[in-house]
This record gives structure tokens, C-alpha cells and sequence, in this order.
């Protein structure tokens, strides 16, 4: 699925607006078969730097290649090879779907042969069949997200740059938009951005967390959450042989364990606590040995992950703190 | 070559499809009806000369309202973005869309010639100079649509284009007005680049090669100071 050649690398990339940094030395590789997601709070330089890839915009420093070409000396290059679906999807509203999909097809060069191919292809896959004779302007917002991404792809690129794809969108359309997103990152690579968590969640191997134009955290979803999360438990104790207050100091005395909370009272004679632990040690093991010692009795015994979301606001509000700390993919 | 088809035939269609076009060239044609036939009769004269006065003051105004739209409205919604991703050089989207353009008042021209037929039947009407003066008005009119594509590359707004491409069509044609009161060295090189001048030599029914040269070398500036306005998003 992967091969050793990266289709998308930056080195160090900065742009500066009026002296101010969008980005700050943004260094990352994607490679082909990635589905990778961009998340970050508004204004954190997801489309600046999706802008610099596509070559929109130069970098004011560093390099990015796309599939081996550079993004401003071979920009003709690279853009044969991308699909890009910009903000908010924008179109000529004055166009029929149908003109318009033609349109791109001719800009895309794609030869004559191929054409009603691949408009047909890309219009099955985003479900525009009955739309395809009205004027864009008079679509839905999920509609014209659709047309945006049939664009992108019309010409089977290789790598799709999708800048918020499902913004915008209702439950049902933002579901589909993800299945389809999934669909096409089988065979492509596509590198996808949001401030949805959920999305990248559910569509995405990878996830870079970028904050105030810095990369604070890169890697699979099982990676952020092993060395920024650390593990939750729950544990859930019946109350008859045991103090409450006694048995959270015996938790919090667990090694590696950073904190004990009470959870809120449940079920009736029972005791619940949340345990965080630190990253490189699941507390568990040692819950059960110190409730086996003290003659608890342990009803329940859960761990959950941090998500994706606990890790963001972690990351994106700690002013600083989080900020130089970087997980690799391993 | 085959891009810059594309976007002259989008733009086309964007100006037909939608009542710019036809508002904007019934307008045109109206002022150049009543500007042209009302000292025409007064006059008592079967000739088209007044008809090639009418006209390039007339583009002072229709010019930059159909030039106005073609690049700032594209990065007002952002399809631009669009455009400029797509392994078309900025160069075929500016001629592209100067060719439409120019498609555009062609047409608005073409719906003119009914006004030299009409002289015709009143009297003996020398064609020589109408030719020339139709050749006059083409190479003219590419010269101001340099201008306004040059004002809608540098602003998002529409607005603010139309009033850069006036503001500077009426200065190029008023150039050659101030030449009074201007040292003669001056006026000289002034005069030289006044659309005015040339354009009078024109449509006199003289299509000399320097006044050609002059109106195809001044279109051609433009859209290259259009270009570069396109692509100082990548510099800046």
C-alpha cells in the first residue's frame, strides 16, 4: 500500500501575511494510500499550508514537493497531479452542473476518449445524476460540496487536497461526504482538513494537530493518544467493604498513576472512581492486585482511551506548554 | 491554447447567459443612437465621422462595466482558487478572458452598422473611412479592455474595478487635451501615447502601421501588468 517514495513533503515551510506567521516551519510527509487529516482550531494555517501544496501560494521559506515536484518551480507539474476542493467550495454560480463539470474536464486536458468516462464516473460517485441540468447557484450547500468534489476528482488525480470538505453540511450529507472520502482514499492519497474531531475520527489514518501555524502533534490516532493522552480507566468498586476516601489515596499512590477522581454517585451501594494514568503505563494490572490486597470488590474495570478531542483541547489550549511537544508516527 | 478557448467560451457564456450582456449593450447602443443621430441631422451631411467620435467616449464607460467582473468577481467567491490550481497557466486565463471580453464588444459593435447603412441611403457615404473606423474602434477597444482587466485583476470588488478602469481610460484618452498648456517636447511624447491621437489617425480612414503597432503594443502591456497582478499572490 505504501511505497518508500512520499507523495507529499514539506520541509520547513513559513508564510508570513504583513509580517505576521501563518505557518511556522510546517515539516511533514505523506505518503500514497494516506487518507491524512489536518485539524485545527480557525486561523491555526490548515489553508495556508493546503494553499501552499496545491501551489496557490508560494512559501515565504522552506519547500514542498508534490510527488517529486517542487510546488514553485514546477507548479504546472504539480497541479496535473492534485485535486483541490478549496473552502467552502467555490463555483460559478451561473453554470449548469453539466457545463461546468465539461469545463473542467477541458482544463484538466482529459483527452476527448475519456471524457464522457470520467464525467460519468465522477457524477455517479458523488450522487449529482438528477442535478445535472440546474444552474449550480440554485443547489443546497451539500449539493454544491458535491459538484466541488466531483471537480477535484474528475480527472483521477492522484492526490486530493479537500480544505473543509464537509463544512456546512447536514448529518446525513457530512456521512456520505466520509464514505465517499474513504472510497477514494483507497487508491489516492488525500490530506483532508477540519475542525470537526469527530470527522477525523472516523475518515482518517493520520492526524496532524496544527496550532498557531505549528505542527503540535503528528501521527495515527493511536499514537496521539498513547503519548499525549496517557489511559483512563474507570473502575467501579461495591461500597460495603470499602471507605471512599481511603481507596482514592490508595489509587493515587498506584505508580504511575496522575490522578484519581470520584465519579459521580451511580448505581446504589457501589463506589466509582476515574484513574488517569500516565502514557507508558496501563494502571490496570495494578487496580486489580490493590483491590485483590484490600479485599475490594471490584464490579467493573474499564479502560478508554483519551479521544481525539481531550488530546486537541490539551494541545490547542495550553498556551506553550503543549506546543514543542511532537509525536512520530511509529 | 485549447485552455484559453475554454475560459473565452466560459466567459462568453457567463456574459450571455445572465442580462449583462444585453443590458450593457443595449445601453450602448441607445447613447451611441441618440449622441450620433441628434447633430446628425443637424448636420446635413451624409457622413459617419460623428459616428467614430460617439464611440470611444462611449467606451470611457461601456468598457470597464464589461471588464469589471471578469477577475475580481472570480476572486470575490474564490473560483479563482479554483482555476489557478488547474495546470493552466495564469497567462491563458488573462487572454482567455480578454478574448471574451473582446467577443463581447465586438458584438456591441457588429449591432452598430446599421447606423452607416442607414447614412448610406440618405446620401453618398464613403466606406474607406468606416472601414478604418471600425478597425480604429476594434483596436481601440482591445486597448481599454487591457485597462480594465488590468483594474479587475488588482481588486476583489467589482465596483472599485469599474471606477480604476474609468479613471484610467479617461485619463489615456483625455492626454492629448492638456497638450496646451505643456512645454511642446512634452506634448509630443504625451500625444504619442493618447489613445485619441491615434485613433483619429485611424479612423480618417489612414490604417497606418505605427498607430497599428501603438494600440496592439499598448493591449499587450496591460494584460502583462494584468499577469503579474494575478500572480502577485504568489510573492507577496
Amino acid at each position: 500500500m505504501t511505497d518508500a517514495h512520499p507523495m507529499i513533503e514539506a520541509e520547513g515551510l513559513s508564510k508570513s501575511y504583513d509580517g505576521l506567521k501563518a505557518i511556522d516551519r510546517l515539516s511533514f510527509q505523506v505518503m500514497r494510500g494516506e487518507i491524512l487529516g489536518f485539524l485545527g482550531p480557525n486561523g491555526a494555517g490548515k489553508t495556508t499550508t493546503m494553499k501552499i501544496l496545491t501551489s496557490y501560494i508560494a512559501p515565504s521559506e522552506g519547500r514542498a514537493r508534490v510527488k517529486g515536484f517542487d510546488v514553485v518551480e514546477e507548479s504546472l507539474s504539480v497541479r496535473r497531479h492534485l485535486g483541490y476542493l478549496p473552502e467552502n467550495a467555490p463555483l460559478y454560480h451561473d453554470m449548469i452542473v453539466r457545463d461546468y463539470l465539461e469545463f473542467v474536464s477541458e482544463l484538466r486536458q482529459i483527452p476527448m476518449e475519456n471524457r464522457k468516462k470520467s464525467l460519468k464516473k465522477s457524477v455517479e460517485h458523488c450522487g449529482l445524476g438528477d442535478v445535472m441540468s440546474r444552474p449550480i447557484g440554485d443547489l443546497s450547500k451539500g449539493f454544491r460540496q458535491r459538484v466541488g468534489l466531483a471537480q477535484a476528482m474528475i480527472h483521477e488525480p492522484e492526490i486530493l487536497i479537500l480544505d473543509e470538505p464537509t463544512s456546512g453540511l447536514d448529518p446525513n450529507q457530512i456521512v456520505e461526504i466520509r464514505e465517499l472520502i474513504k472510497e477514494l482514499g483507497k487508491e489516492r492519497t488525500v490530506i483532508l482538513s477540519t475542525h470537526n474531531l469527530g470527522e477525523v475520527q472516523v475518515t482518517c489514518q493520520r492526524v496532524i494537530i496544527i496550532h498557531k501555524g505549528k505542527i503540535v502533534a503528528d501521527g495515527t490516532q493511536a499514537d496521539l493518544q498513547a503519548s499525549q493522552g496517557g489511559y483512563r480507566c474507570e473502575a467501579l468498586f461495591a461500597s460495603e467493604r470499602l471507605n471512599p476516601v481511603d481507596a482514592e489515596s490508595a489509587l493515587r499512590a498506584l505508580e504511575g498513576v496522575k490522578r484519581v477522581e470520584r465519579l459521580p454517585e451511580g448505581e446504589s451501594g457501589t463506589a466509582g472512581f476515574r484513574i488517569l494514568s500516565e502514557a507508558s503505563g496501563d494502571p490496570r494490572a495494578a487496580i486489580f492486585r490493590k483491590a485483590v490486597e484490600k479485599g475490594w470488590i471490584l464490579l467493573e474495570l474499564r479502560r478508554e482511551a483519551m479521544n481525539l478531542e481531550q488530546i486537541f483541547r490539551q494541545l490547542t489550549l495550553t498556551e506553550g506548554k503543549g506546543s514543542e511537544k511532537e509525536a512520530k508516527p511509529s | 491554447m485549447k485552455s484559453t478557448l475554454a475560459i473565452c467560451r466560459r466567459d462568453m457564456g457567463s456574459y450571455f447567459n445572465s442580462p449583462v450582456a444585453y443590458i450593457v449593450i443595449t445601453v450602448f447602443l441607445l447613447f451611441v443612437g441618440v449622441l450620433f443621430f441628434v447633430p446628425f441631422f443637424s448636420m446635413g451631411k451624409a457622413s459617419a465621422r460623428e459616428l467614430f467620435g460617439v464611440i470611444p467616449f462611449l467606451y470611457i464607460f461601456f468598457v470597464p462595466a464589461i471588464t469589471m467582473r471578469l477577475i475580481a468577481e472570480e476572486k470575490h467567491t474564490g473560483t479563482i482558487e479554483v482555476l489557478s490550481t488547474m495546470p493552466v497557466r495564469d497567462g491563458e486565463v488573462i487572454i482567455g478572458k480578454f478574448l471574451a471580453a473582446l467577443g463581447l464588444l465586438a458584438v456591441a459593435l457588429l449591432l452598430t452598422i446599421p447606423y452607416p447603412i442607414a447614412i448610406s441611403t440618405m446620401g453618398k457615404l464613403d466606406w474607406g473611412p468606416v472601414l478604418g473606423g471600425y478597425i480604429g474602434l476594434i483596436l481601440m477597444g482591445s486597448s481599454y479592455l487591457s485597462i480594465g482587466i488590468l483594474a479587475s485583476s488588482v481588486t476583489k470588488n467589482q465596483i472599485v474595478a469599474f471606477v480604476i478602469a474609468l479613471f484610467l481610460s479617461m485619463a489615456f484618452m483625455l492626454l492629448d487635451r492638456f497638450l496646451y498648456f505643456l512645454p511642446s517636447a512634452l506634448s509630443s511624447i504625451l500625444e504619442y501615447f493618447s489613445l485619441s491621437y491615434h485613433f483619429r489617425n485611424i479612423s480618417r480612414g489612414v490604417v497606418d502601421s505605427r498607430d497599428v503597432l501603438f494600440f496592439v503594443s499598448f493591449t499587450a502591456t496591460g494584460l502583462l501588468l494584468s499577469l503579474y497582478a494575478l500572480q502577485s499572490r504568489r510573492w507577496r
